[in-house]
């Protein structure tokens, strides 16, 4: 059994259709920290230690944020800044958050075709993302693709229910430990990982 | 120490603190509560205090001479001189109009000329006492009903000293010197030479204030021994009362003249803080005398009589301030107020009349008819006033609840209720109401009322602490109910109601200070919110900016001190209650502080931003640890 800690970060989610699908389901799985870091934080001021008690009492830690201009939102990167201390999270005696596994959940607004080489964003998100997977090796976690929801303005209802369905299987998924770490990083995202497992074409 | 004094002493402090909070609980206010105690330990009902009472009220009035030196200090020439218009305009007008008046009336039932004079100009007195102490626990004191009444009865109380100075003249030639039992002075010269003494005395006062007691202050404030200074305070205050009495004027005059001199002093505040409490314990002593002075008997034997008078003279008075009020263009709910808390016969009337015996210019048999009437209507202000919040102005004046016609869309909306809507209210309220939030407002000062309504504010005018306002501002409903009343006591009183009525509402309290925090988390109170705390940090952050701090670790810093002082103030509130032997005020700010002092020491507040300081970084790695 293992437990998760979302590291949710949307400065409007009050505006955000796909995260509220998102979100709305996952209070049903067990072992689910939903941690709103837009409202413990509304003035930025991170409350370091607290944060790091939160990690400890993790085995799995999402960010979960919309992709701004390519990256996350301000205060998922202050978290960042902050929160993984050298000498606590990296650096020779910075063990704390050693084998734990990370990984980002974004809501993309572009789809996925203009995420590559020729595309309007000219690279891929998980090239994007590099400072993300690079973060959590310095970290010595484990770094798994991103769950992705791409063409956020062009999804129906219906899409977003699937979508929502999808993110809970996976949360049930690594909570319950059914799953294989060196197969799911074959993959570039988790998505394609569980279309692959369930048959979700999404 | 007599067994008597302790004796008396037992029954007096006994009675206030059975009765007061009585009254309070039942929404009388303080001065009721005394009154009401005094009648009841009085000769005429329990009889625990005899015709000595008279003895307590002489000792007591020493309360109303404290009063008068704390009026006196808190008005500084230059708020003097604000106010002068309103002062003048409204003080002549109804002192001159409620003296001519009584005047008239007594004369035509057969008074000698002189008499009713006597008698009219020491009718038209109010009670500063009972008027402010009420004001003040209405939180009334800043409206225009609280200015207009302080207004004339600070005329009334400058008044009393060429009143006091003219009485003599208006005495039967000779008549006053077969008055043997009193050792004044003055009782062998000629009215016009006591007249020169009594101005003379008031001038004495004057230039000692000026040349005598501020040096005086200064010596002692230098051996910084604060109870030294406390009794140099009272000192002075009974120095004065004492050279008034000798000359034969009245202490409580020389003690307000003292009181103004000294309100320019740099010694203003502290003569406040120290006087405060001996008069606050004084004057509750001065009411229960009153209510034990009414002589029942005089009464009983003459009880049209004293109906009468006492009706007619309130009615004369009444109608004199209603018109008053008029003129000073209050509305109507404050006009109300103003007339109605201004409509008894004040205390200084208890030393006009006595003088006025003391001179034979009126019979004993009235002197005690006029006091009893005084005393009588004293008693009634309280009930007066409690009747027109409850039952006039509901009515007749400023609605308490605006007519809606919305009604069912407003309920579903105000989910916010602020009770008291000053500066501080006002902010919340204009806050909410810009993000859509449309808040229910609850306010004592009609005219404020009268303005939020017109900008379209719902506002429910009358004293949050009510059950039945509350009820119809639809706490039952409401989610949140923010505190903002200026007065801690009323707000504290306020808790109290919510809690018991209405639980399910969220209470966000404003504190004025650390102390007020401690006393609202001693009440259940989670959301306080000090006036001393945001502000200030924001000044120190903008100061440390000023210093050459970068604004964005200044600002964190302000933010992380606030953090830090509100987990202290839960601590230590808890802690507070260790430590049992707080019994000064003053002295338990101070421990509070040091205990604040030494706690920022051991948990340093200040900035550990370990991830973006660099130096850290450097010195660890210079630590021959490897580069990542």
């Amino acid at each position: 059994m293992n437990k998760i800690l979302i590291l949710f970060a949307h400065p409007r989610f009050e505006k955000s259709k796909t995260n509220r699908a998102l979100l709305k389901n996952i209070k049903q799985v067990a072992g689910v920290t939903l941690y709103d870091l837009y409202e413990e934080y509304p003035d930025f001021n991170i409350d370091i230690e607290r944060e790091k008690e939160l990690l400890l009492a993790h085995e799995i830690i999402i960010w979960h944020h919309p992709l701004y201009m390519y990256s996350a939102p301000a205060l998922l990167k202050q978290w960042m800044d902050l929160v993984l201390e050298h000498g606590w999270a990296h650096g020779s005696h910075g063990n704390n958050l050693k084998d734990k596994i990370i990984f980002n959940t974004l809501t993309i607004g572009g789809t996925k075709e203009a995420y590559a080489p020729n595309g309007h964003n000219r690279f891929t998100i998980r090239e994007f993302l590099i400072p993300f997977e690079q973060t959590a090796n310095l970290c010595k976690m484990i770094y798994l693709p991103p769950f992705a929801v791409h063409g956020t303005h062009l999804l129906t209802e219906k899409d977003l229910n699937e979508y929502a369905r999808l993110y809970q299987t996976l949360l049930e998924k690594l909570a319950q430990g059914n799953f294989d770490i060196r197969i799911t990083r074959k993959y570039s995202y988790l998505n394609d990982w569980l279309a692959k497992e369930t048959g979700a074409t999404l | 120490m007599s067994a008597t004094f302790l004796h008396d002493a037992l029954i007096y402090l006994a009675a206030a603190v059975i009765f007061v909070p009585i009254a309070k609980r039942l929404g009388m206010g303080s001065v009721l509560g005394y009154l009401i105690g005094g009648i009841i330990i009085g000769p005429f009902f329990l009889g625990f205090i005899g015709e000595e009472g008279k003895d307590i009220m002489h000792f007591a009035e020493f309360g109303v001479v404290m009063m008068l030196f704390l009026i006196g200090l808190e008005l500084d020439p230059s708020a003097f001189w604000r106010m002068r218009k309103l002062i003048f305009g409204t003080g002549i007008m109804q002192m001159g109009a409620t003296t001519l008046l009584c005047f008239a009336v007594l004369f035509l039932i057969g008074f000698t000329w002189q008499a009713a004079l006597a008698c009219g100009l020491a009718l038209s007195m109010s009670s500063t006492a009972i008027v402010m102490q009420t004001l003040r626990e209405k939180g009334l004191v800043k409206t225009q009903s609280g200015r207009s009444s302080f207004a004339v009865l600070l005329f009334q109380d400058i008044a009393v000293i060429p009143i006091l100075a003219l009485l003599p003249l208006l005495a039967v030639s000779g008549a006053h010197t077969s008055s043997a039992g009193h050792s004044s002075f003055m009782e062998g010269l000629p009215g016009w030479a006591q007249t020169l003494v009594l101005l003379a005395a008031a001038n004495a006062v004057v230039l000692a204030g000026r040349f005598l007691f501020v040096p005086f202050l200064r010596f002692i404030a230098r051996i910084r021994l604060r109870e030294l200074f406390t009794a140099a305070a009272l000192l002075i205050v009974i120095a004065t009362a004492d050279l008034m009495t000798i000359v034969g004027l009245s202490p409580a005059l020389g003690t307000f003249l003292a009181g103004v001199v000294l309100a320019n002093s740099e010694f203003r505040h502290e003569l406040e803080s120290d006087i405060e409490p001996f008069k606050g314990v004084l004057l509750g002593l001065f009411f229960i005398a009153v209510g034990a002075s009414i002589n029942f008997k005089l009464i009983i034997a003459n009880p049209l009589t004293v109906a009468i008078l006492v009706s007619s003279l309130m009615a004369i008075k009444a109608m004199v301030l209603f018109t008053t009020g008029k003129f000073s263009r209050l509305s109507f709910d404050q006009n109300m107020i103003f007339t109605l808390g201004l409509s008894q016969v004040g205390e200084f009337a208890f030393v006009l009349f006595a003088f006025i015996s003391q001179l034979k210019i009126l019979s004993a048999h009235w002197t005690d008819m006029m006091m009893g009437a005084t005393a009588i209507s004293m008693t009634v202000t309280p009930l007066l006033l409690l009747a027109n919040e409850r039952l006039i102005l509901p009515r007749f004046g400023t609605k308490e609840s605006a007519e809606e016609k919305e009604a069912d869309a407003i309920d579903a909306r105000h989910k916010v209720i602020i009770a008291g809507f000053g500066h501080f209210g006002s902010t919340i309220g204009r806050f909410l109401r810009a993000n859509g939030v449309n808040a229910v407002i609850l306010d004592n000062d009609s005219d404020r009322v009268d303005v939020l309504r017109k900008t379209g504010f719902k506002v429910y005018y009358g004293d949050a602490t009510r059950l039945d306002i509350l009820k119809c501002a639809g706490a039952d409903e409401a989610k949140i109910l923010v505190a903002a009343i200026d007065s801690p006591e009323i707000n504290l009183a306020l808790v109290d109601t919510i809690k018991k009525e209405f639980p399910h509402l969220t209470v966000m309290m404003r504190a004025k200070n650390r102390m007020d925090a401690y006393e609202l988390i001693d009440a259940g109170v989670d959301n306080i919110y000090r006036e001393s705390l945001d502000t200030s940090v924001r000044l120190g952050v903008d100061a440390l900016i000023a210093l050459g701090f970068r604004k964005y670790s200044a600002t964190r810093a302000g933010q992380n001190f606030i953090k830090y002082d509100e987990t202290a103030l839960k601590k230590l509130a808890v802690h507070r209650h260790d430590q049992e032997a707080y019994i000064f005020n003053t002295r338990e700010q101070i421990e509070i502080q040091e205990q604040l002092l030494t706690s920022d020491r051991e948990a340093n507040p200040t900035l550990s931003d370990h991830a973006w300081d660099s130096e850290l970084f450097v010195e660890k790695s210079s630590r021959n640890e490897p580069k990542e």
